[in-house]
């Protein structure tokens, strides 16, 4: 579908090229950036802490302002492309003093959606993320797994076409880290949006991706692309599969090579 | 709460009240200097009205104190949570109210506003701002920065980011100050009234009936009224802590323990 897309001279959905951020008085943090990708691929900024990669993200969300360069959402600058996005943290910051059907419907309420198909959204996407029963809980009742569950849930909602995600299972414990993961693939087949996912595990990042960008540090910037040649469909099996080992080793000596 | 939590402190009291019957029957104490319980205890019925009629007067003092500090503490923790600067600017006279003595400003509010209820109102306000100012302006700026970005990205109005984000989330931190300020305005009350009290404006309240009470030597009276005292200050705690568990107590307090996994 790359190769398709490009013959036929489409611009590719979202297009970062030659980005700098820097503060006045310091090191850059990010150096000549440019990365684009195309409607409905999973990429993986996979990088040391401390590489730029969720400044990467602010700056793709419009959250804080470029250096120099440019970032294009389906032609829109970061700030304008809003209502196309969403943003999934590390923490599940959901509002404790809303249940989670009300916190699922925050970004629809500001939006100023309606209250009756806010109600059917939130349902829906609840549901959708297998969180059914447990609309009118708060979220202090839940567990780490499920506050991200409804954290993802509430991005869902708005029905976007790019979705932007910093470390979102990086404080869950491994299990529960693997679950969300085949899950959120599972998701993501269902409705197909475009996906910039942070992390600095490798096996998450070769689970997940169709495309590994390898970052460095100061200043931030592309050393190398990796593809995942695995098929769409992957299930939990797939992480015991020698493929998959090997890409893990692959991109694991990459990093440690750009490392040294 | 559970009744076994009560049965001890219960008896300790029973145990300290019966010491203290027993000594000063045993040791012929005057009245005057230590009464015991028991005519304590007699007398209250006897100046039921009295009391009452008193703890209405600084009860009421201490709610206008109380209110308005709540009011204006708010108002001006939102004011202070605009920016670091106004935070800068004015936190310092802030600490400074907290410092200094309200005793030894209570003559000047006097002069200002004169004897009865007025001053005592000003002076119980002036105890019970302080609290209500740090900690709301504590509520307000807290907010995780990444709640911020959040209503950010969801292009927010600075309305929506207030009354959806930075007010519920400074609710908590509100009523620790609220709390506090309970306490402080019924305390501010009865040493405002010890100043500007005035039997002018009929029988007077907790602290002016304390101060005629000493001055007559009626300490079974005084007693009487340090126990209505003490009552008041504890429904003002108690009322701003039932409001406290209906508004925030679903999703911050502890009371609520089961998970769903």
């Amino acid at each position: 579908m790359l190769e398709t897309t490009a013959a036929l001279g489409v611009p590719p959905f979202l297009t970062i090229a030659n980005l700098c951020k820097e503060y006045p008085g310091s090191a850059p943090v990010i150096r000549d950036f440019s990365l684009s990708a195309s409607t409905g691929e999973f990429v993986t900024l996979l990088g040391a802490s401390g590489c730029g990669k969720s400044t990467l993200l602010a700056l793709i969300a419009g959250l804080t302002p470029m250096s120099g360069g440019s970032i294009l959402i389906d032609g829109r600058t970061p700030v304008q492309a809003r209502q196309i996005m969403s943003f999934v943290f590390q923490d599940p910051t959901l509002l404790p003093w809303r249940t989670v059907t009300e916190n699922v419907e925050l970004m629809l309420e500001l939006e100023g959606s309606p209250r009756a198909s806010r109600a059917a959204r939130s349902a829906a996407v609840l549901e959708f993320v297998g969180l059914g029963g447990v609309g009118t809980h708060y979220p202090r009742q839940l567990s780490g797994g499920m506050k991200m569950r409804v954290s993802i849930a509430r991005a869902l909602a708005t029905t976007p076409r790019l979705l932007l995600m910093d470390e979102p299972f990086g404080a869950l414990d491994e299990m529960t880290r693997n679950r969300l993961n085949e899950e959120l693939l599972a998701l993501r087949e269902r409705q197909g949006w475009t996906t910039l996912f942070v992390t600095h595990s490798i096996t998450e990042a070769v689970f997940l991706s169709d495309r590994i960008v390898l970052m460095g540090a100061r200043p931030g910037r592309v050393l190398e692309e990796i593809r995942v040649p695995l098929p769409k469909r992957r299930s939990a099996a797939l992480r015991s599969d020698p493929d998959f080992l090997h890409l893990v080793g692959q991109v694991s000596r990459a990093l440690a090579e750009q490392g040294s | 709460m559970k009744s076994s939590s009560w049965r001890l402190p219960l008896v300790i009291l029973g145990v300290l009240l019966l010491a203290w019957q027993g000594g000063v029957v045993g040791l012929q104490v005057p009245d005057y200097l230590l009464p015991g319980p028991l005519e304590i205890a007699g007398l209250i019925p006897a100046r039921a009205a009295d009391l009452a009629s008193a703890a209405l007067v600084t009860g009421g003092e201490a709610l206008g104190g109380f209110l308005l500090s709540g009011l204006v503490g708010v108002a001006v923790g939102l004011f202070f949570s605009v920016s670091p600067l106004i935070r800068r600017s004015f936190y310092p006279y802030v600490v400074l109210l907290q410092t200094i003595p309200i005793i030894a400003i209570s003559p000047l509010i006097l002069l200002w506003l004169g004897n009865g209820s007025l001053s005592v109102l000003f002076i119980s306000f002036l105890i019970s701002v302080p609290a209500v100012i740090v900690n709301t302006t504590q509520g307000l700026i807290s907010v995780e920065r990444n709640l911020l970005n959040l209503f950010r990205l969801g292009n927010a109005t600075v309305a929506a980011t207030l009354f959806k984000l930075r007010l519920p989330h400074a609710l908590p931190h509100v009523f620790v100050g609220l709390r506090i300020a309970a306490g402080a305005s019924v305390v501010g009350a009865l040493v405002g009234e010890t100043f500007a009290g005035s039997s002018a404006l009929g029988a007077g309240g907790l602290g002016y009936s304390s101060i005629y009470a000493l001055s007559q030597l009626n300490t079974p009276y005084l007693f009487a009224l340090i126990l209505t005292s003490s009552l008041l200050g504890f429904v003002f705690f108690a009322v701003v802590t039932l409001l406290e568990r209906r508004l925030v107590g679903p999703w911050h307090d502890s009371v609520l323990n089961d998970r769903v996994d």
